[in-house]
Formats: structure tokens, C-alpha cells, sequence
């Protein structure tokens, strides 16, 4: 099913998108209101949310360039060292632009 | 449970502090939302098009690959099938939520998951994880995040050329790095660690092999089964002494 990009083809498209994109925001916690949870269901989600983040990351890192695994090592490191976010994020991005400029 | 009741209220102080706790991060959603911006406008969208999509959709990586699929005839059902699979890590993180949203009433509980994304909810989660309770983040951080990106997004479509090249300032690793940030700031127990590897190989897994966007929830999910199967002694979090505070 095509649908044009005239002004209203547009207007749909966004409005498919947002319910689209509600639907993931509501949908999991709607789930879980049928669940009952019990300590090894909270241990599930428990673990599955950290592990969303490496999830994340990790094909973050393997997919990237140079300066994208700096950023993501310099912040790991400053991170596990200090426990400050802010400044292990800093040094990060400061990383990644770096190894571009010196890399491109 | 005849009667449900809902323990858990919004304090403002607290929503107006993680409003502002958020707002450095927001000034690099920004630089996001410009590029954003930039984009849609090269692919023929007019600019107040862009700004509808970046206020209702609120979701960058899904729309940065919509407005990749953009043309002058759009595939419908295979565009939505993108935005569900990139925005799908949605569900999961809503459901990770629910010990502590099931105490605040489903109305409420509805509203302030408009405001969820990675980066409020990445710290949410984390406190969780180290026992805090912080649905105040949602909302106040969720706030400063979505105005950042509108905001963004409407410079990135009126002033396109004020920010060409995001990448070479390093500003497309800022998510990565405040999630990694996040993730390495929560509590670390062995089983965390197992669940972790599981995860990072699940996911690498499903990036080289399964279609495109399902590494995120498949690598979750595997890490999750950890925790399934492994239960720690620790106890959930004292729902009674969190309700006095």
C-alpha cells in the first residue's frame, strides 16, 4: 500500500508514525498489567532493562568508526574509574571528535 | 485488590529538579534535532511537516529512518514496520516501569509514558536498579527531552546549515555515551555481568543475522532469561518505607 506525499498523504504518514510510536510506549506496560509479578518476573525485567542498554551499545560499538568505540571506551573508562556521568560523557564525545579530526 | 490504591505521587519539586538535572543532555538533543530537522528538509518535507512529526512522534531513530524511506509515493506498511521494529525497545523499557507505575493510576500511568524515551528512562532505570525510586525523571527530564528535540528540530529546518556535520564533533556519540554512562552507574552483581555478555552476544547476533532494528529487543530479552533463571537473594525494593518518604 503506497500512499502519496501530497499534504495530506503527509499528515497520515505522521499520524500512522505517532500511533505506531505510542502504541510501543503504552504496549509494554499495558502487557504487564495482565501479568502478575512475582520475584523471579521482577527479576526478568529487572535484568532485561540493564540489559537494554547493552544492547544498545554493543552493535553501537561494532558497527562504528574509529572515533565511535573511543567515545564509548573513554566514557566507559572515566565512568568505572570516577562514577561521574557528566565528565565521563564530556571526555567521550571529546574523544570521538578528536580521533576524527586526527583520523579524517 | 477491591479497592486499588496508588501510592505513588508526582512530586513537583522533584519533577522541576530532573527537569533541569536533564537539560545539558537536552542541549545535545538539540544539535539531534537540528540534523533531524536538515534531513527532513533535504527529503521534501515542509518545515512545519517536520516539526508535526518531531511533536507527536517524538522518536529521533525512527524518524531519521522514515524520512530515509521518503519519496515522492511512500510504502506504508513497510515504513510502520521500521518505526515498530526501531521503536520496539518502547516496550520493554515500559514494562521494566511497571513495579512502579502500577502504583500510580492508569490515567496517570498513561500520560507520563507520552514522555518516555531512552535517555529519562535510562536513568530511571538505573535508580531503580539502585534502589530509588524516579518516576519524576520521566516526566520532568521527559520534558526538557521533547522540547529540546521540537526546538531542535526547528532550527535544523529554518537555520539547515548551521549544524552540517554533527558527526565530526562527535555529537552522534552523545546517546551512546550517556547510555553506557547510565548502564555502568547502575548496581553490578555477577548476574548482572552473565546477563550483560548474554545480552552484548544476543545482540550482536541478531545485528548480523535477524533483520534490521530487532538486535536491541532480542539482545534485551536474552539477557533478561538470565534473570529469569537466576534470582538473586536481594529483596525488591520495600514498598512500605518508600511510601513514607
Amino acid at each position: 500500500m503506497t500512499l502519496e506525499t501530497s499534504t495530506t498523504g503527509i499528515l497520515i504518514i505522521i499520524a500512522l508514525m505517532a500511533l505506531v510510536t505510542l502504541a510501543t510506549r503504552w504496549g509494554g506496560v499495558f502487557i504487564m498489567s495482565f501479568v502478575r509479578i512475582n520475584p523471579r518476573i521482577e527479576s526478568f525485567i529487572n535484568t532485561m532493562a540493564s540489559s537494554v542498554l547493552i544492547a544498545i551499545i554493543v552493535p553501537m560499538a561494532f558497527s562504528g568508526d574509529a572515533g565511535a568505540i573511543a567515545a564509548l571506551v573513554t566514557t566507559a573508562v572515566i565512568m568505572l574509574v570516577s562514577q561521574r556521568a557528566l565528565p565521563a560523557i564530556g571526555a567521550g564525545i571529546a574523544a570521538a571528535a578528536l580521533i576524527r579530526f586526527l583520523l579524517g | 485488590m477491591t479497592t486499588p490504591s496508588y501510592p505513588y505521587h508526582l512530586q513537583p519539586t522533584r519533577v522541576r529538579a530532573e527537569f533541569f538535572r536533564l537539560l545539558p543532555i537536552s542541549l545535545f538533543v538539540i544539535a539531534f534535532g537540528a540534523a533531524f530537522g536538515l534531513a527532513a528538509t533535504q527529503e521534501g518535507l515542509e518545515p512545519l511537516q517536520a516539526l508535526l512529526m518531531s511533536t507527536v512522534v517524538f522518536a529521533g531513530a525512527s524518524q531519521f529512518a522514515a524520512v530515509d524511506m521518503w519519496g515522492a509515493e511512500v510504502s506504508l506498511v513497510p515504513m510502520m514496520a521500521v518505526v515498530f521494529a526501531i521503536n520496539s525497545r518502547h516496550l520493554l523499557m515500559g514494562a521494566s516501569l511497571y513495579p512502579m507505575l502500577r502504583d500510580m493510576s492508569p490515567g496517570r500511568r498513561y500520560a507520563l509514558l507520552l514522555l518516555l524515551t531512552d535517555a529519562n528512562w535510562a536513568v530511571s532505570a538505573q535508580e531503580y536498579q539502585n534502589g530509588r525510586r524516579n518516576l519524576e525523571v520521566i516526566v520532568g527530564g521527559g520534558l526538557a527531552l521533547w522540547l529540546a528535540w521540537v526546538l531542535g528540530t526547528g532550527l535544523g529546518v529554518y537555520f539547515g546549515g548551521l549544524l552540517r556535520d554533527p558527526h565530526s564533533l562527535g555529537l552522534d556519540m552523545v546517546l551512546g555515551c550517556f547510555l553506557l554512562a547510565m548502564a555502568l552507574g547502575g548496581r553490578k552483581t555477577p548476574r548482572t555481568l552473565v546477563a550483560w555478555a548474554v545480552a552484548a552476544l544476543a545482540s550482536l547476533a541478531a545485528w548480523y543475522w535477524l533483520p534490521p532494528n530487532t538486535h536491541v529487543v532480542v539482545g534485551a530479552l536474552a539477557g533478561g532469561v538470565i534473570g529469569f533463571f537466576w534470582l538473586e537473594p536481594r529483596r525488591t525494593i520495600d514498598h512500605a518505607e518508600d511510601q513514607a518518604q
